[in-house]
């Protein structure tokens, strides 16, 4: 065979046209103006060579400083700094090649700069970029990122904007180069210049559009001798699978790394066996059963169910709406969802119940004042009067709700945000550490944060599940009406009433019975074994009514299936516990409100509880999501055969969602044949 | 004199000119934009995958080099400073196209075109867009800059800021792609 790259280079040095003389005459001519612009701009800037040089070397070192923090890395590190030792362990290696972001160093920088004066980009882009609003062509009008850059000189606060400068290293703007402004200090223009130029090369990004989604290589395989314990915190986020199903429907595979396998299986109301009233919040229920898509493993299914509470006597709710109101939510599938999406929402309010609407990025500020929901039609009017559009306002967005949100809580009120946007984190604070420390902070002050995703192409996937996280929240994705009503009415009380806080999971294996085991999705959860008994550390939350799987997929000693062979100068490791056990399941949370945690624990026997269709359709959930990661170890499961396991495993379904996504796996099976 | 300088000028370097310029020689800055230009746009081609997108990437890249040759210090060649600040601006295309939630032109765009479109006349254009739009970003990023003949592996590890053992290995991942994409062909 020859090499394909030279087959690809001879079609492309066919295809590749000759440059259009007129283009390059014009091209060059813009150039030389621009050029000459920034000469006469410049000209009293630099009494010597010598002091400008030295200038831009420190200034660039600051840029490329910054450089490194994109948000993304940034925000990542809030949940997952554990995640790291997970990507260098990775059998494929594959992550090795992934752009190096080092998680631990970034916050560093960002607490020692407080009051670092912050890069003052566009500032002097301004009037170019009103320029190119003229002269541009038409499809180069300016982007909301372009908008989003106006605001920065706008903020209040001296902080360093981490994401702005990022982005800023490759600003580029189609036509001519206005002359800076000469009020400007023309020495400080032309240092800023510095900055803009990238003398280094940009951070590498991997993303091919504004979407970004957080997720780990898939967990390894682990060797019970070696590494008994596994630890992770519990997710009952369902934002991926609402990704999954935008994508599928629109015709294309997900990306691999929109599958966050827990958040598809815990998508689904599943009917667990619940706890008897009073004596804990939650149940678990461990199941095992044998693993579809390999025939000598097995899975362990651990399933918490949470009680649900009675309704009729919960507290009364104080909710503020904070919207993103900027141009792009004009879609349909945005903004006017939102609205409808919440109206049905306030269906399920009680007159007792508080409703305030801040907007950011829009139309200004504080838009309805907390309002009993009883005044529906004063709340619905201002829903009505939400309008996308507009640049610049309401930059104190986050702060803004929170201080609404604390104005309205009184003893024993259950206080949220939440957060309806479609990527636009614009929100007042943009260094990632800062917004995390903000909503912990605020979170341990009692004020929850939830975050409702609407519209794809800008979704910011990552920074809603750190936003979430940090917020004791839940992130969801609304791409339907349909999605609205499970998420915002069937299944409102568990997304509004945490019942225990910080659940952690750690399962610790027993190596007589168990040779391998591996978990199955919760990659960005994964905790450290000492960070099970920290209370200090944040983990997932369980609401009223939810119900949280988790699935180990075990190898028993002596199986066919064993994929590592005994190590050569390591003697067996005596093992003293008695071979039905296959390990102990030990559970931690706190009742919302405390700060110490409780724990609950029991073994794990071969013989448990009986088969579940639940269990049965998680499983199906599971395959499923592996399958869309493209998993090495359902490598010889067939669509097929995950069809009709979620099929015989579906169940009575009362709204549908199951029979949903047996259409979507089939939707994935006919798109992965393509 | 004045002959013998700008005959000069055709045989000064890049990086003398990019100096030279970025001290505010307009006429180094000239000489300089006219020899790389040709190079630049055929980058700016295997990059993005259409003439018109092309056009416009150049079209950006001219209109801020001025501001962008400030920061040329003559640590790097000027080839490479200058590859990079198109890879950085054809990023920054693709992030304002995609915020626009318009397919762009290119090879983006070519999986919604194909299904629009079955004309056999391009097969040859169609297996390079097949070809080039199974390949992720990356990857296609590295064919650019490497196919164009001009750089080394070292080179190309410089533009993007990688270590020259992650262009190896995007290489190969591309070959491994290209082979997977040719037995698909040879099947149907």
């Amino acid at each position: 065979m020859t090499d394909p790259l030279d087959q690809l280079k001879k079609a492309l040095d066919t295809t590749t046209p000759a440059p259009d003389k007129d283009m390059k005459a014009a091209n060059i001519r813009l150039a030389q103006k621009n050029f000459d612009q920034i000469q006469g701009s410049a000209q009293h800037a630099r009494p010597t060579s010598e002091n400008r040089s030295n200038l831009a070397r420190l200034l660039t070192g600051v840029s490329g400083m910054i450089d490194a923090l994109t948000s993304r890395g940034g925000i990542v590190a809030t949940t997952a700094i554990v995640a790291v030792g997970l990507i260098i362990v990775t059998p494929q290696g594959r992550s090795l090649f992934t752009p190096p972001v080092n998680f631990t160093d970034q916050e560093e920088p960002i607490g020692s700069l407080p009051s670092q004066p912050k890069p003052d980009l566009s500032q002097e882009n301004l009037p170019e970029r009103e320029d190119v609003g003229k002269l541009a062509k038409s499809s180069d009008a300016p982007s909301r990122r372009d908008l989003r850059k106006q605001e920065a000189p706008m903020m209040e606060e001296p902080m360093i904007m981490a994401e702005e400068v990022a982005e800023s290293d490759d600003v580029f703007v189609s036509g001519a180069i206005a002359p800076a402004p000469m009020s400007l200090d023309s020495n400080l223009s032309r240092n800023r210049q510095h900055i803009v130029a990238p003398s280094e090369p940009a951070s590498i990004r991997s993303e091919t559009n504004t979407e970004t989604f957080a997720n780990a290589p898939s967990n390894p395989l682990k060797i019970t001798v070696e590494d008994p314990v596994s630890t992770f915190s519990i997710d009952v986020d369902t934002a991926a699978y609402a990704v999954v199903r935008s994508s599928l429907n629109a015709g294309t595979l997900p990306p691999a790394q929109a599958v966050r396998v827990e958040e598809m299986i815990n998508y689904f109301p599943y009917d667990y066996v619940a706890p008897d009233a009073g004596v804990t919040p939650f149940r678990p229920t461990v199941t095992i059963l044998d693993t579809p898509w390999n025939a000598d493993t097995q899975l362990v299914h651990i399933a918490l169910q949470g009680q649900m509470p009675a309704l009729d006597t919960r507290p009364p709710l104080n909710i503020v709406f904070l919207i993103d109101t900027s141009g792009s939510m004009q879609d349909a599938n945005k903004l006017p969802l939102l609205k409808q999406s919440f109206r049905l929402m306030l269906g399920q309010l009680r007159p007792e119940d508080k409703v305030a609407i801040v907007t950011y990025a829009g139309s200004a500020g504080q838009v309805l004042e907390p309002t009993p929901a009883s005044e529906r039609s004063t709340i619905l009017a201002a829903l009505e009067h939400l309008e996308a559009g507009g640049s610049t306002a309401g930059q104190q967005g986050l702060q803004q709700a929170y201080s609404v949100a604390e104005n309205m809580a009184d003893d024993g009120d259950v206080t949220r945000v939440i957060l309806a946007t479609d990527g636009d984190f614009n929100v007042g604070i943009s260094a990632p550490g800062a917004l995390k420390e903000f909503i912990a902070q605020k979170r341990d002050s009692g004020t929850y944060l939830s975050v409702l995703g609407f519209g794809r192409g800008n979704l910011d996937d990552t920074t809603m599940q750190a936003l979430a996280q940090n917020g004791n929240g839940q992130a969801a994705y609304i791409d339907t009406l349909n999605e609205a009503q499970k998420v915002l009415v069937d299944q409102l009380s568990g997304a509004l009433f945490p019942i225990a806080n910080d659940v952690k999971i750690q399962v610790e294996f027993n190596p007589a019975t168990i040779a391998e085991y591996r978990l199955i999705g919760y990659e960005t959860r994964t905790l450290n074994r000492e960070d099970f008994n920290n209370d200090k550390v944040d983990a997932g939350e369980i609401g009223a009514g939810h119900s949280v799987t988790a699935i180990y997929e075990i190898t028993p000693v002596g199986s066919d299936a064993v994929l590592n062979d005994p190590l050569r100068y390591q003697t067996e490791k005596s093992v003293a516990t008695s071979a039905d056990e296959l390990g102990f399941l030990r559970l931690r949370y706190k009742s919302p409100g405390a700060s110490i945690s409780q724990l609950i624990q029991t073994p794990i026997f071969t013989d448990m509880a009986p088969i579940s269709t639940d269990a049965q359709f998680s499983v199906a959930m599971a395959g499923f999501g592996q399958l869309l990661r493209g998993s090495n170890y359902v490598a010889d499961w067939s669509w097929g055969e995950a069809i009709a396991l979620a099929t015989q495993a579906r169940g009575a379904d009362d709204f549908g969602y199951r029979a949903e996504a047996i259409n979507l796996m089939r939707l994935a099976q006919s798109l992965s044949v393509e | 004199m004045r002959v013998i300088h700008n005959v000069m000028r055709m045989e000064t370097s890049d990086e003398t000119l990019a100096k030279a310029a970025a001290d505010g020689d307009r006429n180094a800055f000239g000489v300089l934009l006219d020899r790389r230009y040709d190079g630049l746009f055929r980058l700016a081609y295997r990059l993005t995958g259409s003439k018109a997108e092309a056009e416009d990437l150049t079209q950006d890249i001219c209109a801020a080099l001025p501001t962008k040759l400030a920061s040329f210090r003559g640590q790097a060649l000027f080839s490479t400073w200058l590859y990079r600040v198109a890879v950085n601006a054809a990023h920054d295309r693709r992030r304002r196209a995609a915020s626009r939630a318009k397919a762009a032109d290119g090879w983006g765009s070519w999986e919604i075109n194909r299904r629009a479109d079955n004309d056999d006349a391009e097969e040859k254009a169609d297996w390079l867009n097949s070809a080039m739009s199974a390949l992720n970003d990356d990857l296609r990023d590295t064919l650019a800059l490497l196919l164009g003949d001009e750089l080394t592996h070292a080179d190309a590890a410089n533009v993007l800021g990688v270590s020259e053992g992650t262009i190896s290995w995007r290489v190969s991942e591309a070959k491994k792609h290209l082979r997977t994409l040719a037995l698909q062909e040879n099947g149907q």
